[in-house]
């Protein structure tokens, strides 16, 4: 479904060129659980962001089902990045004015669909994530474990087929941390290709497959033999 | 993006910064209402003028002894303008459409009366005087339908010369002396009151042709003609040409419509409406700098947003419309503001100062908010662009 070849991404910093990411090779499948490990600045946010197509290669191609999309419109990435791709970012992203029923609502507001549609769609995303008592707030008013199910409930609203999260319990606590990858594993086991940036070792355990990088290089790239995974 | 979406999205931004927002409204209300206020007067005064010019009516038409080339140069210059003459009027009478004919003489000369003496303004001119411009008689009647050559020796006073003459006591039937010359008072008339600083009353009438004499002059300064209501201009002048060329053997006169003399002073007091609404225009500018530098701090405090908005599926354009749009809401808010504060105080200047004459007419506040929209839009442009550009990865970073 991701299919990643001969990918350079170089940044120019004054009169130095930085490889973030050199030479990338990567096949990931529908439904797969991918955590990308590896030392700060080895290159994993810059392949996260070229995969939600935020960012683009310096070289190399981009297939994304069997479609080449390395060097498409801004319409069109948009739209996809709208349609089948779903972000989790560290810092939640909330926009601070709008409440947690708002923000949940944003991508389909972008997208133009009707609201009597979107109503029933962000009560369900609330109540299968246990915030609908807590739609009405306004983010400053919700715990950061709240704060990031509202992003995941944002992120996964338009029922893409990705979910793209770097370091997703990064400014969590252990508990919401756990709560977190227990509602983002649910949602890979029902289907959405998972990709997790993280750098704690326990969290990077726990996925089908592991990727290691350094250097902007994939290092090793790991089936991990994990029972929760592998259920179909 | 749905427009409900739009606008709810721009209004929460907004709201989320009521002080801010409502200061910068300010700005653009301010300079709205300056605009407003600034050229309802230039109107009212231009309304003003034109009443005043107007009120001699409209259907008139001018002629003056010589032709004035566009070189400005006359061709009295080579000796051959025969003056208009009372014999020219007469001749006018006949055409059609002239419902009076006019012919004018004026000058100063001393008024003896009731062992009184003033000097004043006379006009030499004919019966039809009071019809031609307006010019009702309140006591007695006006210069008589005589023989135009030879007319008898009757003379009407303006009402400031009768009361400097006569008081209160009744005028009719006096003798007075003009250069000179003696009258017999037959009549006075209306108060006139001052026409862009003459004083229409400080006047006496004498025929036509014992004006002339009195000046000593060949020729009428000024023949009027006034014409039926529904001829067209065109025809009125034609048929003047065509009379007075066939009596003079070339054109060596003027002939002015009352249409030529308002478009010229129509157009001089719209370069003063003008001129007045561009001072108004200036502190509109200093709104626009508002809205240009809280626009520019939104998108800097909302880079993240931005950069969200990107990575959910949001297009350039979208962003750009976003930011547009509340540019644009604060300067139309602001300017509705403005309108309000700028036609209350004009109404409040009316109340107070009667004699200044204010008009706004409807099309002046419809440009005046489609300017402050323009103006948001402007002012709104480059802001919105930056933040449309903004590299989502980049923007992301930003806290
Ligand atoms: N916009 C940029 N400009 C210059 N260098 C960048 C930029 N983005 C990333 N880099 C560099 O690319 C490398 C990889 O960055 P990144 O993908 O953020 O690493 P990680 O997420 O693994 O910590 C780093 O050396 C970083 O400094
Ligand atoms: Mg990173």
């Amino acid at each position: 479904m991701i299919k990643l070849q001969k990918i350079h991404r170089n940044f120019q910093v004054g009169d130095q060129i930085v490889h973030a990411l050199d030479d990338i090779n990567l096949e990931i499948a529908q439904g797969e659980y991918v955590s990308v490990m590896g030392p700060s600045g080895s290159g994993k946010s810059t392949l996260l962001n070229l995969i939600g197509m935020l960012d683009h290669p310096s070289s190399g191609e981009y297939y994304l089902n069997d479609k080449n999309v390395t060097e498409l419109g801004e319409v069109e990435e948009a739209q996809i990045r709208n349609k089948n791709i779903g972000f989790v970012f560290q810092a939640f992203h909330l926009v601070p004015r709008l409440s947690a029923a708002e923000n949940i609502e944003l991508p389909l507001m972008l997208a133009g669909i009707e609201p009597s549609i979107r109503d029933a769609k962000v009560s369900l995303a609330l109540e299968s994530l246990n915030l609908t008592e807590r739609a009405r707030h306004k983010p400053e008013q919700l715990s950061g474990g709240q704060r990031q199910r509202v992003a995941i409930a944002r992120a996964t609203i338009t029922e893409p087929a990705v979910l793209l999260a770097d370091e997703p319990t990064g400014n969590l606590d252990q508990k919401s941390g756990h709560d977190v990858m227990d509602i983002l594993e649910a949602l890979n086991q029902r289907g959405i290709t998972l990709i997790m940036v993280t750098h704690d070792q326990s969290l990077g355990d726990r996925s089908a497959r592991s990727i290691k990088m350094i250097d902007g290089r994939i290092e090793s790239d790991n089936l991990n033999k994990i029972d929760h995974a592998t259920v179909s | 993006m749905l427009i409900n979406d739009f606008i709810k999205l721009t209004s929460s931004s907004l709201w989320a910064q009521k002080l801010r927002s409502f200061l910068t409204m300010i700005g653009i209300a301010v300079g709205i209402a300056a605009v407003v206020l600034l050229t309802s007067i230039g109107e009212g005064v231009h309304k003003y003028i034109l009443a005043e010019f107007t009120q001699f009516g409209t259907t008139i038409v001018g002629i003056n002894p010589g032709k004035t080339t566009t070189m400005g140069l006359s061709v009295g210059v080579f000796g051959s303008v025969r003056p208009l003459s009372i014999e020219d009027a007469e001749a006018l009478k006949r055409l059609p459409f002239a419902e009076s004919v006019v012919g004018l003489v004026q000058g100063n000369a001393e008024i003896e009366g009731n062992k009184r003496t003033r000097r004043t303004t006379v006009y030499g001119s004919g019966h039809d005087l009071p019809n031609a411009f307006n010019m009702p008689v309140r006591l007695g009647r006006f210069l008589p339908k005589d023989d135009p050559v030879a007319p008898r020796a009757f003379a009407v006073l303006g009402s400031k010369v009768k009361q400097e003459l006569f008081g209160n006591t009744n005028p009719l039937g006096q003798r007075i002396r003009i250069g000179g010359d003696r009258y017999r008072v037959i009549g006075v008339m209306e108060s006139k009151g001052q026409v862009l600083g003459f004083d229409l009353d400080d006047t006496v009438y004498i025929p036509l042709a014992r004006g002339l004499e009195l000046f000593n002059r060949e020729g009428l300064i000024e023949i009027d003609v006034l014409y039926r209501e529904g001829v067209p201009v065109d025809k009125v002048v034609a048929g003047i040409k065509r009379v007075l060329t066939a009596r003079h053997g070339r054109e060596d006169f003027t002939i002015t419509t009352q249409e030529q003399m308002l478009d010229v002073l129509g157009s001089i007091l719209n370069v003063l409406t003008i001129a007045v609404g561009a001072i108004g225009g200036i502190s509109l500018l200093v709104g626009a700098i508002g809205i240009i530098t809280i626009m520019t701090i939104n998108v800097n405090e909302r880079t993240a947003e931005i950069g969200l908005i990107r990575a959910l599926g949001g297009r350039h354009s979208q962003i750009l419309f976003l930011f547009l749009g509340e540019a644009i809401v604060l300067s139309a808010i602001g300017g509705l503001f403005g309108l309000i504060l700028g036609i209350g105080i004009g109404q409040l200047l009316g109340l107070f100062i009667p004699a200044l004459p204010i008009h706004t007419p409807w099309i002046f506040v419809i440009m005046a908010e489609v300017m402050a929209i323009l103006i948001g839009l402007a002012a709104g442009v480059v802001p919105a662009l930056y933040a449309a550009k903004l590299d989502p990865i980049e923007a992301l970073r930003a806290e």
